[in-house]
């Protein structure tokens, strides 16, 4: 607590208490990657040992390498966070400068309406989405997902982003305006290089979820082509059940990449998190 | 504002190029479907055409023992489900944000950091691992009950009707501590440090000061994750999917809104899929969340009191 009152008992205690959490979050995580470097036997007569050269065995990566097709799922998804990302992040950056630069009729109206989907989930609109998909020709293709997800992610993004480009100092706008640059020019090469800290915050935000959803690809897009590797992983774990050292493997292949490029970017995230945007 | 009276300024197209996209994608793409899926509700397919019902719908679901019995025990279910969130999750992740936020501890950006690990991970990872973890098969759960003594009390929770609702929420919870804690943490940084001296100078620190001086000061960072954990409560369906399937078995005794949702309106097994009946599900669903949120903006948001600094 405060320095005045900082004692060793109590930072003891904190410590127990931080420690015994990490250990409760991370146990499941540590527990199913390890044992997915198992035999079977291994597995099940000591769960809880790491690997040890007896108990080695790749079983389980080569029998899910070989049964799905991991790989075209794994492309699926990254086409459709990453150009779900993309457009989110344009046109939330778009929106959101409209609204805190330029005082126009209907401004917060405006921002109130695209507030709406921060807590209105888009998913109580399925019904309609898909009778829209079909009518349109979209039922399973990527597209659809990218759409979804770009609606999804905006409402977030603008309110995000237009609390950062209230920041933007004005004097800089106004010389770029008395410079001749366009109110476009303004927005590309002053306004958006300023705030891309905050993009980065905003990406992440909208990642996640995309990255994770199963709801809408096994309604949108559950064919073989478009499959998304959390759907792929969701009907594969359901084919083999029985098969331990194959479902290990699945789950810690969909562990591993989000993991990796959450440690690279947490520090990222946290700060985002804690810069008081999302108060 | 004085831009606003300068007489015959030209339309400003800009602005209309830059609010157009995001306005039409989140228009169409979100808007609509969602005033469409309200308006869906109050039709009826009858030979190939929609008819206009009004309100039979909801009649059917409330009235009809073969919709109102799964509804009804799909909404306790899910209140049951939040009421868990509410009492176990926000206070570990208040708890957990307090002793984070205590300065110079040392290792706080690590446990930050591993804390926050599950809620990366999609819920079709976190259903199965603890599945896995849980089931008696591969009996990691009564191996650890076994050293601290408790192996008598292990059973398949997730197995068992009065159980496996509560064991859901409470892997629910694991994954999500993450939120409510790093949106407290950043709340109780943000608290400045007069304030804390002020108190230190009055004698107050420690416990009393958590009580007395900053939980008083992050109330409205709790109201506002008190209404996060509703919406996505009443909103939740992947987790029990990918855990017990689209018939939350055993016996419907995990069944929330979200499954009941997914099977009236793509059917499962012996039940068809009836688009109408679940759009007045999501209507009922819309209604419940709208209801949390009003209630949240103007009975909970306006009596707090928000201290500027």
């Amino acid at each position: 607590m405060s320095t005045a009152t900082r004692s060793l008992p109590r930072t003891i205690g904190a410590h127990a208490i931080l420690l015994t959490y990490t250990a409760i979050a991370l146990a499941p995580v540590i527990l199913v990657i390890m044992n997915s470097f198992k035999s079977r036997a291994g597995i099940f007569g000591a769960p809880l040992t790491p690997p040890t050269p007896k108990t080695f065995d790749l079983i389980g990566y080569t029998t899910v390498i070989g049964q799905g097709d991991f790989i075209h799922y794994f492309q699926n998804s990254l086409v459709v966070t990453v150009a779900s990302l993309f457009f989110v992040l344009l046109f939330g950056a778009m929106a959101a400068f409209a609204l805190s630069e330029y005082r126009f009729r209907g401004n917060s109206l405006m921002g109130l309406y695209l507030a709406l989907g921060i807590m209105i989930p888009i998913r109580l609109g399925t019904v309609a989405i898909l009778q829209l998909m079909v009518a349109s020709g979209l039922v399973n293709t990527l597209t659809a997902l990218i759409l979804v997800y770009t609606a999804q992610g905006l409402p977030l993004a603008v309110f995000i982003l237009s609390e950062f480009m209230k920041q933007v100092s004005d004097d800089l706008k106004n010389a770029g305006r008395i410079d001749g640059l366009s109110e476009y020019t303004i927005f590309f090469r002053l306004v958006l290089p300023l705030v891309r800290p905050s993009m980065a915050t905003v990406a992440v935000f909208t990642m996640i979820p995309i990255w994770n959803d199963l709801w809408f690809p096994l309604i949108l897009a559950p064919s073989e082509e478009t499959k998304t590797v959390t759907l792929g992983a969701q009907l594969f774990l359901g084919q083999f059940v029985t098969n331990w050292n194959a479902i290990l493997a699945a789950l810690s292949l969909a562990i591993m990449p989000v993991l990796i490029l959450y440690i690279i970017f947490s520090r990222q995230l946290i700060r985002g998190i804690t810069s008081g945007a999302v108060k | 504002m004085a831009a606003d009276i300068r007489p015959k300024r030209p339309f400003r197209w800009h602005i209309g190029v830059f609010l157009a996209p995001a306005v039409l994608v989140y228009t169409a793409i979100m808007i609509l479907p969602l005033a469409g899926t309200l308006q869906l509700s109050l039709f009826r397919n009858v030979e190939q055409h929609q008819v206009f019902v009004g309100l039979a719908n909801f009649r059917t679901l409330f009235g009809d023992p073969n919709w109102s019995v799964g509804f009804w025990n799909a909404l306790r279910n899910n209140t049951w489900f939040f009421i868990i969130h509410m009492l176990v999750q926000n206070p570990i992740g208040v708890m957990l944000a307090a002793l984070l936020s205590s300065p110079r501890l040392r290792f706080a950006a690590f446990y930050r950091t591993a804390i926050f690990v599950p809620t990366i991970l999609s819920f079709v990872i976190v259903g199965f691992a603890w599945k896995l973890i849980l089931s008696p098969l591969w009996g990691v759960a009564p191996h650890l009950m076994d050293l601290v003594g408790l192996k008598s009390l292990f059973t398949p929770w997730l197995g068992k009707e009065q159980y496996a609702l509560t064991a859901l929420s409470l892997i629910s919870v694991w994954q999500f501590v993450g939120i409510p804690m790093m949106l407290i943490y950043a709340a109780l940084l943000s608290i400045p440090e007069e304030v804390i001296e002020a108190a230190e100078c009055d004698g107050i620190t420690g416990l009393a000061q958590f009580w007395k001086i900053k939980l008083p000061l992050i109330l409205p960072s709790i109201g506002i994750i008190s209404i996060l954990t509703f919406v996505g409560n009443f909103n939740a369906f992947d987790l029990i999917y990918t855990a017990q399937g689209a018939l939350a078995g055993p016996n419907y005794s995990t069944d929330i809104l979200g499954t009941f949702l997914y099977r009236a309106f793509f059917g499962f097994q012996l039940q068809t899929g009836d688009p109408n009946m679940g759009a007045a599900i999501a209507t009922m669903m819309f209604l419940i969340i709208l209801g949390g949120v009003c209630v949240y903006l103007f009975l909970v948001q306006t009596r707090l009191r928000r201290y500027q600094f």
